[in-house]
């Protein structure tokens, strides 16, 4: 699905700018722990999350995270923003739950691993 | 929801043996940070994470926390499967990934 | 590429704002040395958890690197507590770190195990009051070990 479509399903609000939201997703991952998300092959996934700080952006950047979705209208702050901007990482923030956002997002059809193309 | 049909219909593997689990299960709550879980979590929820230190049983006691499924197949030291047995809070294990596991109970009516 | 590079990145313990940083421009060398995309993956996510692992645990370190057409040597040193125990350091989920850095999102138990998946040589050597050094390979394709 794209990024617009995952934006729409989870109410979310789009926080970096000139993003291109055809951009497409085919896999998501949740966590907040970094060494999860380096751990277990994540590239060009969706990465859902309730932690806000740089650290988050340096280790999708290095993971080859596609974009980055914040939970529970958790938001970063401006530097962080910059910051994933300049790695061309766009970041979304939805009011949902964690629990909310994987539901609705499984619900339509995203996986984890061998995502499929929707 | 009972605890019992969550292990059975996810196929989770029961750590902490003894445990009670005929809890009804009212909600499901996913996070790995400690902080997050004591202010938004609620009782009767199952905690899905992949977190393992022992602090988690705590957390999970404070807030009324039905039972903890850590995901990916992390395996839960001794020092933490002990503090549950002693507090009475079930741990299970998943092969999945937390967005699937997350995913299924969704699926499955937990909101 | 037909020449080397190498550098050394300075790393400042508890340093949280700029920890990854030096991983991130080790990253951005690779790139612009046109190595392949996974070898630079694994490269960045090693060095990563190496750095990450120097800031929250060591006062200071440094990350040398140096990298030829046959391999990517990358070299952790810092003045920090030391590892009483390799081995169990090694295993996945053993952490010695605080409550505050598992709230930052670290300290999960799997910096080590990472850095040893991702590289083809790992090699640690530590003393308790004095430090750490951690120096890991990635072999590029002329000499490439499958890991």
């Amino acid at each position: 699905m794209t990024l617009g479509e995952i934006r729409d399903i989870l109410d979310a609000l789009v926080l970096t700018h000139r993003v291109d939201m055809s951009r497409d997703i085919w896999r998501a991952y949740c966590a907040d722990l970094m060494s999860d998300v380096l751990a277990f092959s994540v590239t060009q996934s969706l990465l859902i999350t309730g932690l806000t700080n740089a650290q988050v952006i340096r280790t999708a950047d290095v993971a080859d995270i596609r974009a980055i979705v914040f939970v529970q209208n958790k938001r970063p702050d401006i530097e962080t923003i910059a910051m994933a901007e300049s790695k061309d990482i766009p970041l979304l923030a939805t009011g949902l739950s964690m629990f909310d956002t994987c539901g609705r997002l499984y619900e339509k059809g995203l996986r984890s691993q061998h995502g499929r193309i929707l | 929801m009972k605890l019992v049909d969550l292990v059975e219909h996810l196929s989770l593997e029961v750590k902490t043996p003894g445990a009670d689990l005929t809890r009804e299960v009212t909600g499901g709550y996913v996070s790995d940070m400690l902080s997050d879980v004591i202010a938004n979590a609620k009782a009767g929820s199952v905690w899905v994470t992949f977190q393992s230190h022992l602090n988690i049983v705590a957390v999970a006691s404070l807030k009324g926390i039905s039972g903890i499924i850590l995901v990916k197949n992390r395996v839960p030291d001794e020092d933490t499967l002990k503090k549950a047995s002693q507090e009475n809070i079930p741990i299970m294990t998943s092969s999945l990934p937390a967005f699937e596991l997350a995913g299924r109970l969704y699926t499955l009516g937990l909101r | 590429m037909n020449r080397g590079t190498d550098g050394v990145f300075f790393l400042t313990g508890k340093d949280f704002t700029n920890a990854g940083s030096a991983s991130s421009n080790l990253k951005g060398i690779l790139e612009k040395m046109g190595i392949p995309p996974e070898i630079i993956r694994r490269a960045s996510i090693a060095a990563f958890e190496a750095e990450m692992n120097t800031i929250i645990y060591a006062v200071a370190g440094m990350m040398h690197y140096s990298i030829t057409p046959e391999v990517i040597k990358v070299i952790l040193q810092d003045m920090g507590p030391g590892i009483p125990d390799i081995n169990q350091a090694m295993q996945e989920g053993y952490s010695t770190a605080p409550d505050y850095i598992r709230e930052m999102g670290f300290g999960s138990g799997m910096g080590l195990p990472n850095i040893k998946k991702n590289a083809d040589k790992l090699t640690i050597t530590s003393a308790v009051g004095e430090g750490t050094t951690l120096e890991f390979l990635i072999y590029l394709e002329s000499v490439s070990q499958t890991s």
